[in-house]
């Protein structure tokens, strides 16, 4: 379909996107890659009055080292992350799950920051960001502000971005040594939106898990984190049988919803099978 | 109304659009590259693929106005007046049948190609995951990118 019609400006610097948006608005939009975007316009499932361009603002393009954290520009694409050698060495969720995001032609346009800010609880980066503990950076009238990803997420499609504030960059901590991770998702076509993912971050010391952090997709109307599964694999040891103790409590607390790709109690299944797979993978055991 | 200009197939034009106007109906429309497909409407299928700047992208998920200054690659260009490596294969391999999706299955697998010259199987199933055939069951369309890639489509 065509979309409906929309004033478009292309940002020139952040303040001109900061003000633009201002000007501009409940309905104004950010854009960049487009990707969740443009195909809810097509489908006439957002009618935005105008949108915001920040695609050419090249300070937001990027990976920086800043000491024991990542922060990755919000223009900076699915593809530049899966190849970028700090995220490599770094952050090795992030790229495991920015691999699995759609198909390569969107991964050239998608970006980490557009991801994220559309909060879709089916998208991967949201849920990744969430189990890291990342950090969301956003401009707004008023200057910076940082938010944490449990702040950050509010429901579907829905954070607490303010209409008039652009998301920047995500700051995520390096996972040092002894840190192991593993994201998984199932979905029914190669390139679908994940029926349910995890996000496993494992610390082990001698022998034991000493720490998991895990983050569930599509397990809610936001990204959750699996707390009593959390709770039970800190101070398991690291064997199958354990980590499939730990897992079996993933769904504990949430709330799948049920839909065309499956209903809530198959959700909650997935979401232990995953979890336990995710993290025996993650602990190495 | 904006002003546009991007270079598709080596030339130039210079539009005013409509900021709404897709990439892929500007193509087909005003450049006259009715070689690019509209196909699903959802991002999913794949036909409409184009290069944009180099690297694979999905032609119906950009506006217009946001490939001002591009250099567009589309399937009539690829092969700069013949066939392209990938075109001659697919031919031979028959890995075709309706020829809907073919536009954009030769391009994401040029740019499959391009970061990795000698793919596995696998790898060709991975590179070609956003592209959709209805007919071919994929079997040939493997063997045709397979050939290419033994041919030397990449360089």
């Amino acid at each position: 379909m065509i979309p409906a019609a929309f004033d478009y400006h292309r940002a020139a610097t952040l303040d001109d996107a900061v003000s633009a948006l201002a000007g501009g608005g409940e309905d104004a939009k950010v854009i960049s890659g487009g990707q969740s975007l443009i195909p809810l316009l097509r489908l006439r499932l957002a009618f935005p009055s105008l949108l915001v361009d920040v695609g050419g603002l090249g300070d937001l393009r990027g990976v920086r080292d800043e000491g024991d954290s990542l922060v990755i520009g919000a223009l900076t694409t699915h593809d530049e992350v899966t190849r970028d050698p700090l995220v490599a060495q770094h952050c090795g969720l992030l790229r495991e799950a920015a691999e699995t995001v759609a198909d390569p032609a969107v991964r050239h346009r998608g970006t980490i920051g557009g991801s994220i800010a559309h909060a879709d609880p089916a998208g991967d980066l949201p849920t990744v960001a969430t189990a890291l503990g990342a950090t969301m950076i956003a401009r707004g009238p008023g200057g910076e502000r940082a938010i944490g990803a449990g702040d950050f997420f509010v429901d579907y499609l829905t954070t607490s971005l303010a209409p008039d504030e652009v998301l920047t960059g995500v700051r995520v901590p390096k996972l040092g040594a002894g840190w192991g991770y593993r994201y998984l998702k199932f979905n029914r076509t190669a390139q679908a939106w994940a029926v349910v993912g995890v996000a496993a971050l494992v610390r082990r010391a001698n022998g034991a898990v000493a720490e998991a952090r895990i983050g569930l997709t599509n397990m809610g109307t936001k990204p959750v984190r699996a707390d009593a599964a959390e709770a039970a694999a800190a101070g398991a040891a690291a064997t199958g049988e354990a980590l499939a103790a730990a897992g079996a409590r993933a769904d504990e607390g949430t709330d799948p919803p049920s839909d065309l790709h499956g209903a809530a109690d198959y959700r909650r299944h997935l979401a232990r099978v995953l979890t336990t797979r995710a993290l025996v993978a993650a602990a190495g055991a | 109304m904006p002003k546009i200009t991007v270079n598709v197939d080596g030339v130039a034009y210079t539009d005013e659009v409509e900021p709404r106007l897709l990439l892929v109906h500007y193509l087909r429309e005003r450049a006259g590259k009715t070689g690019t497909p509209v196909g699903c409407d959802t991002t999913n299928c794949g036909a409409c693929t184009v290069q944009l700047n180099g690297v694979s992208v999905k032609s119906c998920a950009m506006l217009a106005i946001q490939a001002d200054g591009a250099e567009i690659t589309t399937i009539e260009g690829l092969g700069n007046g013949g066939w392209h490596p990938l075109q001659r294969a697919f031919n031979e391999e028959h890995a075709l049948q309706c020829g809907y999706c073919t536009p954009g299955m030769i391009m994401a697998a040029a740019d499959l190609l391009r970061t990795n010259p000698h793919p596995t199987n696998d790898e060709i199933r991975q590179g070609l995951e956003g592209n959709l055939c209805r007919c071919t069951g994929y079997q040939n369309i493997v063997r045709a990118v397979r050939r290419a890639s033994e041919a030397g489509a990449a360089t």
